[in-house]
């Protein structure tokens, strides 16, 4: 990909960015407790002693949890650890009901991996994994419903998180707008987390330096907090760029600060300096044994794994002869993949590609529609491009039909049936009409056979139209130029 | 007819069963102790018409035969027990309108049992101090007191002064340090702080996460073996608790001893010590010998080690444990202005000093900066302090030792309150243990020049609870050690 560089009048700049990443687990419970984790119900209700912070309460580890942390890590290629533990992070918050989260500090479920995105020009990159580890998500606290008072609502708290942490290896926004739609489609395609940024379930921190371009110095970074969407992320990293950039040229330096991301104006502000960092007295959780993973459990969870976005592109592109973009686009969502093959199974893959990124997407764009509730189905998709291939309709009568089969849901054989719309090639049929529209424009035959043969266009144009579209072109075509050329 | 709260718990249980008295009765008894002892202070929350249903429910079960192990035997709870619907203070006057909605696990495995609730027992604020000073409903007075009020020991000081003075039958205790032992010892009766993962956690206020255990309370070693049977058990709801078998206790008080080795830790009788209590363990060693057990000089070399690694994790812990009362959901609350002063006053108002002092130096010692320098270097001394006791046990059975060093000393006694060192080195004996995970029991063995008891303490394996009850019943025996 083309070099992302910032120049200004004093000289040139690139950037240095690293992301963290939270990730709500998919559970039927709360990482530590028996509570539900659904979403969206009335406040405090998915709330057990534990959650809550009662006496003598104690966490238990939910199994789910562990199990969809290992899937995860075995989705970003890393390495599974075996011996891995929890620690106490304390701080005081309203909505954090212990007043320290349950998370893993020194000893990490899952260690270094790495994911492979793909960028806009075609050209892909290798991003590093750092670590990934569990932990415990705090409550909500809603502050605008009172002037005097903050409100908590506890469901959250206690929900599975993973938090992913990347190497600081990306040097462009858009890279790491490649790298949460990547993380997203795997962990969609794991079902290991629902990937909604906008509900939460997926939230990123953002850390950001630059430096001279072509020097590999590491200079004081910021950490932005919550940013909750794939844009705010890169207009984040961008603007964050910037004003180190203003910083250093006039002469001041960055101090290593969190600040809070904006998304009304794109700009962020200081949350906290480094010293007044909080002190988080990590200390290894007594309440919970050290997790102990066997071989012969993280291999039952390897082959249980799935075919991954990676994967899968690469077979469109290597066995079903899909381009590279054409793959990406349709890997990317578990649903819309497996959609297309079975579209495509038995009929012209790139065809029905083309027909599900163009037509098809652009129907379910307008009707709002999910794929799993498309109208058109993955056969009737398939067989319409088959009846094209077979050339028992033209592409143009295709679209026409695609139409219907839209509105209606049935099958294009029987809507080509009921319409009567079958290309006519009976090539008797076909001379009917050349001879009837040759006969009533002898001024145009005339001007043809003068030299001006692009007319032959024209007529098939015209016969195309006397049969309603039904005529086969390329019999059409041919006939024409014998008839005209005779 | 004898006083019948005088009775241990295997004598009311057999009475009960032969009908001399019904369980109803044996509560009213107990009530009636109670109210008229309230001198002792022992009680933090009684609870008569709780127990005299539960009494009347026990009566029924021994009128149809569908009698269990504890059936009607009235118990006093240690306040750190959390017990539903009945109040919960952990002493604390942060705590002191908490009603828990649930039941600790080895209290509903009592009342499974069929035990009786009389109430909940006085204790030091949340379990941590020596002498049961730290108590926001005041002290508790040793029944052993003679002209001026003694401790009864810490934490499970109301414990501890509740069986010594027959207001109840038996108590539950929690032993982070020595809370069971020492008051034990003080008041002239035994307790067994069992293995850590013997007795579940869960739904007992926590101190200290990786030292806490419950543990009975009793009159005599076979009163702590039946009621150490019923408190213990697995608890999937407690990750620490241990999945094995709880042996029948009580089988092992008539166990020979003979061929068993008796290990005396020499660390554990440094120069200076006071030559009663030396005569004492002495005696208990004579005892064991003259019964066929071998005793032999071990050493446990990291021992002068244990209470300054002992008072760096038991704060660290409590610093983080603590730090839910906050007054946001439960308990006290002292309104601010903001939430940073809501959590002051209420911290600052709700907790005595003592705990103060303990939250300061476990938040001390986590900070970054001195974790590796205090936390980090005590946790690897914890780990050298277990390693000396398996060592040790590789050549003897059981270690015998003084339970403290010390007797029953005056309610507000200066050099306690004005150096708080002072009162943690009462712990010297028992705080190895707790850090190395092991079970230890504490029995009288005799009585002071002053009248006052000194206990002996028999260090096990771990989950060989089994030989400290087959070994303190022969030292029970030859003793002879008279109770109040």
């Amino acid at each position: 990909m083309a070099e992302y560089i910032i120049e200004t009048a004093k000289g040139k700049w690139e950037i240095v960015v690293g992301l963290e990443i939270h990730c709500q687990i998919i559970s039927k419970s709360k990482i530590f407790s028996g509570a539900s984790t659904e979403f969206g119900d009335d406040p405090n209700i998915n709330v057990s002693f534990v959650d809550a912070g009662m006496p003598g309460m104690l966490p238990t580890l939910n199994k789910e949890c562990v199990h969809q942390a290992v899937k995860t890590g075995l989705g970003l290629n890393a390495k599974i650890n075996k011996y891995s533990e929890f620690s106490r992070k304390n701080y005081f918050y309203a909505d954090m009901p212990t007043d320290y989260q349950i998370t893993q500090f020194r000893y990490p479920i899952v260690g270094e991996g790495e994911i492979t995105i793909d960028l806009s020009d075609g050209s892909t990159k290798k991003i590093g994994i750092e670590r990934m580890h569990i932990e415990q998500d705090a409550g909500k606290s809603i502050h605008d419903l009172s002037p005097t008072k903050s409100y908590i609502d506890l469901n959250r708290a206690g929900v599975g998180l993973m938090e992913i942490v990347t190497k600081p290896d990306f040097r462009a926004p858009e890279e790491a707008g490649a790298f949460l739609r990547k993380l997203r489609s795997i962990l969609r395609y794991l079902g290991t987390c629902d990937g909604n940024m906008d509900e939460g379930s997926m939230r990123c921190d953002v850390n950001v330096s630059v430096r001279p371009y072509g020097s590999d110095e590491l200079r004081s970074r910021s950490e932005m907090k919550n940013v909750n969407s794939v844009k705010f992320v890169m207009q984040a990293i961008e603007n964050e760029a910037k004003r180190h950039i203003e910083i250093y040229e006039s002469g001041g330096t960055i101090e290593q600060e969190t600040r809070q991301f904006d998304p009304t104006t794109g700009q962020s502000k200081l949350m906290r300096k480094k010293e007044f960092a909080h002190d988080y007295r990590y200390f290894p959780e007594p309440d919970l044994p050290p997790l102990i993973l066997s071989d012969e459990y993280i291999d039952s969870i390897r082959a249980e794994m799935i075919e991954l976005p990676d994967a899968k592109k690469q077979r469109f592109v290597e066995t079903l002869g899909l381009t590279p973009y054409d793959a990406t686009v349709l890997c990317e969502n578990k649903e819309h993949a497996a959609f297309f093959e079975k579209a495509a199974a038995g009929h012209d893959a790139k065809k029905v590609a083309n027909w599900m990124m163009s037509d098809f997407f652009a129907m379910l764009n307008k009707k709002r529609l999910d794929i799993a509730q498309s109208p058109v189905s993955a056969e009737n998709l398939g067989n319409l491009v088959e009846l094209i291939s077979k050339e028992v309709i033209s592409g143009k009568i295709a679209k026409d039909v695609f139409e219907i089969m839209s509105e209606t849901g049935k099958s294009p054989e029987k809507i080509v049936e009921e319409k009567g719309l079958k290309q006519v090639t009976d090539t008797g049929a076909i001379e009917t009409i050349i001879n009837e529209v040759i006969a009533s424009n002898p001024d145009n035959v005339s001007a043809y056979k003068n030299g001006k043969t692009n007319l032959a266009g024209w007529f098939v144009g015209q016969v195309i139209k006397q049969s309603q579209g039904k005529a086969n072109p390329a019999i059409v075509n041919k006939l024409v130029r014998e008839k005209l050329d005779k | 007819m004898t006083d019948i709260t005088k009775l241990t718990v295997s004598e009311a249980l057999n009475a009960l069963k032969n009908k001399e008295f019904t369980a109803s009765e044996l509560t009213e008894a107990y009530l009636h102790n109670m109210e008229n002892e309230r001198q002792y202070n022992a009680y933090i929350t009684e609870c008569a018409d709780i127990a005299l249903t539960q009494a009347a429910e026990a009566d029924k079960h021994y009128a149809n035969g569908t009698n269990r192990a504890l059936e009607g035997i009235p118990l006093g709870i240690k306040d750190l027990f959390c017990t539903k619907n009945i109040r919960t203070t952990a002493a604390s006057h942060i705590l002191d309108n908490f009603v828990p909605p649930y039941e600790s696990t080895v209290t509903q495995n009592l009342l499974d049992d069929g035990a009786v609730f009389l109430g909940k027992l006085n204790l030091d604020e949340f379990a941590m101090g020596g002498s049961n000073e730290t108590s926001y409903f005041g002290p508790v007075v040793n029944p052993w007191s003679k002209d001026k009020p003694l401790v009864p020991g810490g934490s499970s000081g109301g414990s501890a002064a509740a069986v010594a003075a027959h207001l109840c039958a038996a108590a539950t205790g929690t032993d982070t340090g020595g809370s069971i032992r020492e008051p034990a010892a003080f008041c002239g009766i035994t307790g067994i702080k069992p293995t850590y993962g013997r007795c579940s956690r869960y739904g007992i206020v926590a101190f200290a996460s990786s030292l806490d255990q419950a543990g009975p309370i009793a009159q005599d070693v076979r009163d702590c073996a039946i009621l150490l049977k019923s408190m213990a058990g697995f608890d999937e709801k407690d990750s620490t608790s241990y999945k094995t078998e709880v042996p029948d206790f009580e089988s092992f008080m008539d166990k020979d001893i003979a061929g068993l080795t008796i290990g005396l830790p020499k660390e554990y009788r440094p120069d200076g010590m006071n030559p009663e209590i030396c005569a004492y363990w002495d005696k208990a060693a004579e005892y064991l010998k003259a019964r066929g057990a071998k005793v032999k000089e071990i050493s446990l070399p990291h021992t002068k080690y244990a209470l300054a690694t002992y008072y760096v994790l038991a704060p660290a812990e409590a610093s983080s444990n603590l730090a839910r009362y906050d007054g946001i959901r439960y308990g006290f609350r002292a309104e601010g202005q903001h939430l940073d002063d809501l959590y002051t006053n209420t911290r600052t108002q709700g907790f005595g000093a003592e705990v103060k002092r303990r939250i300061m130096i476990g938040t001390y010692v986590l900070s970054s900066g001195y974790y590796d320098a205090y936390f980090l270097k005590a946790q690897k001394m914890r780990r050298l302090i277990y390693n000396d006791f398996m060592d040790a046990f590789k050549q003897c059975d059981v270690i015998l030792t003084p339970t403290s060093p010390i007797t029953a000393f005056p309610i507000g006694d200066e050099s306690m309150l004005q150096n708080p060192i002072n009162m943690y080195l009462n712990d010297v004996f028992t705080v190895s243990v707790n850090l190395a995970g092991l079970p230890a029991l504490s029995l009288p063995i005799g009585l002071s020049a002053t009248g006052l008891p000194y206990g002996m303490q028999l260090i096990g394996k771990p989950f060989d609870e089994g030989t400290l009850f087959s070994v303190a019943a022969k030292i029970e025996t030859d003793a002879k050690f008279e109770r109040i």
